[in-house]
């Protein structure tokens, strides 16, 4: 492999990489794409090159038309390196990766960080226990193994996502037990006041009223306005118990699939110390850029979901305008733009609407929030009433967040738990400091190690 | 395949392999992730607490949580839902934290 440094990398091949990588190589640069996965689409176009007609009739349109994105991606003449687990990010923009067991390290000119969204941890009672998933898994096991629930089954939360995965369950002839929402049934028009400018993105909108339409039509029992969620069961999950209409109520279940919403995966991005905004609006951390994607690196951009939410379409056009910017095109990106200020348009009522509610977000002291270490929110208020200030002490206080997760799954719910207890704001309390590994590595694998041979400028 | 699973094949007759789990020979889907391969094949837990002993399952799917981490052929902590299922894979619950014994299975490579 040549060692010479590459006009761009991009780490990622979700709908952000892909369409940065065709747009760069319209342009003359030299692409390399780095992904996790064993063929390109991220999480959202998962395996859409490899699945047959059944699959595809059951994962929808939205689904389907990552196809030619993807047979164009890899047509389009960037050197492509899939199961590659990236462990470190300079701000050099060095990439050193593991790939089939070996370290290997490329230098670039430009960076980008598409590497996507993973679902909000959704810390209630019981979401430890063996039969609680995210509805991401369960559609990432219909996308990329053709698995599907042999289970009694309910989905819980709220979100586009949770009722796309019910439609998707009943296209495969699945029974649901029960869709509990915890969004109610007058959110939409709430919501639609507080944000009137998303008629622009009615399109959108339409789609996701045609699901809930699709669910009510097959007979799905949807429970509207759920909370204080709970799952019932120590070794495997047995219930899940949740307060509708006043009233306590338990739908038994072996299958548990939770959801509320997806965050920014910005695990690079805190580990390459770039400055980072609590988003009030979408609840997370999200990494600050221009209007091009550009970070407070230069040379280093972010594009898609691992900037902030925006789905596909505003990931893909984030993607292409990013590397107008990077190839020195930034007069052609008018077109890009504007589509961008339409496929945004719906977002401020998708974030308002499918809010997380605080209680699913911000946990009683018994429950569990950092997975890997057994932390509860309980042992955090502690460290707090300590003195402990913000997430990275957790760690010195209690391990939290040191586990082999290294804080994804507890990182959001720490923040805000920490500033809840203080009464100061998630700005203030901050997240972890990530640091490399990224992703576990050996000794061996770090000493064989190939250098570049270029330095970095 | 039990019929405990969590999941089943979408397909009526899907290609699987035989596994090792535990020490007991185990035929699971092909052509999938460890830790689908597992979800479809009856195992209800792969993994226990470092710090409890609590069971833990494939959560996320997407390599984020690690809670699928089991031990593949003396190789400790391998996300099962970032490694593809191959026939002869001799498969373990991680139990706690990386033995440090592995030592002897790196030296030996």
């Amino acid at each position: 492999m040549s060692n010479a440094a590459i006009d761009l990398i991009i780490i990622g091949a979700g709908p952000a990489g892909m369409g940065a990588a065709l747009e760069a190589r319209a342009h003359g640069m030299s692409v390399a794409v780095l992904d996790k996965q064993a063929s390109p689409g991220g999480q959202i176009y998962r395996q859409v090159l490899e699945a047959d007609a059944r699959r595809r009739a059951v994962l929808g349109d939205d689904y389907n038309v990552g196809a030619k994105l993807a047979a164009d991606f890899l047509q389009c003449g960037a050197r492509y390196l899939p199961n590659a687990a990236i462990w470190q990010v300079t701000p050099q923009r060095q990439v050193h990766y593991l790939i089939e067991g070996r370290a290997e390290v490329l230098q670039a000119r430009h960076l980008l960080i598409a590497t996507g969204a993973f679902e909000r941890p959704m810390p209630i009672p019981g979401w430890t226990v063996p039969g609680v998933m995210t509805a991401g898994a369960g559609q990432i096991l219909l996308k990329s193994a053709a698995l599907v629930p042999a289970c009694p089954l309910v989905l819980a939360g709220c979100g586009p996502l949770l009722y796309l995965l019910a439609v998707q369950y009943l296209r495969a002839g699945i029974a649901i037990e029960a869709l509990v929402d915890t969004s109610k049934r007058g959110d939409l028009l709430r919501a639609w006041r507080m944000a009137p400018a998303a008629l622009r993105g009615w399109r959108d909108l339409l789609k996701g009223l045609g699901l809930l339409a699709e669910l009510k039509r097959a007979g799905i029992r949807h429970v509207r306005g759920a909370c204080n969620l709970e799952v019932e069961g120590t070794d495997r999950a047995r219930a899940l118990v949740f307060d509708s209409e006043g009233q306590r109520q338990r739908i038994p279940a072996e299958l548990i699939l939770l959801h509320q919403g997806v965050v920014p995966n910005t695990q690079i991005s805190w580990s390459l110390r770039l400055e980072h905004n609590w988003s009030e609006q979408q609840l997370c951390w999200v990494a600050r850029r221009d209007a091009w994607g550009e970070t407070s690196v230069p040379g280093i951009f972010i594009a898609g979901d691992s900037g902030a939410i925006g789905g596909a379409g505003v990931a893909r056009l984030e993607g292409r305008l990013a590397a107008l910017a990077m190839a020195g095109q930034s007069a052609q990106a008018r077109p890009v733009q504007q589509a961008l200020h339409r496929a945004r348009a719906a977002r401020p009522l998708l974030d308002a609407l499918y809010r997380a509610p605080p209680g699913h977000r911000i946990p009683a002291d018994d429950v569990t929030v950092c997975r890997c270490e057994e932390v509860s929110a309980g042992d955090i208020r502690r460290y707090v009433d300590l003195g402990c200030l913000g997430p990275n002490q957790t760690k010195a206080f209690g391990r939290c967040g040191m586990g082999p997760c290294q804080g994804r799954q507890c990182g959001l719910s720490v923040t805000e738990i920490i500033a809840g207890h203080r009464q100061v704001t998630p700005a203030e309390v901050g997240y972890y400091r990530i640091r490399s590994p990224l992703k576990p590595i050996t000794l061996a694998q770090l000493a064989g190690e190939t250098l570049p041979v270029e330095e970095p400028s | 395949m039990s019929a405990d699973c969590l999941f089943r094949p979408l397909a009526s007759n899907p290609h699987t392999v035989q596994i090792e789990f535990e020490g007991t020979s185990l035929s699971v889907p092909g052509d999938v992730s460890l830790a689908a391969a597992l979800l479809a094949s009856g195992i209800r837990h792969t993994r226990e607490s470092a710090v409890n002993g609590r069971p833990g399952a494939p959560y996320c799917m997407m390599g984020v949580c690690f809670e699928c981490l089991v031990e593949v052929d003396g190789h400790a902590n391998v996300q099962a839902c970032l490694v593809p299922v191959r026939p002869g894979l001799r498969v373990r619950r991680q139990r706690g934290a990386a033995d440090l014994a592995l030592r002897e299975v790196c030296a030996d490579e």
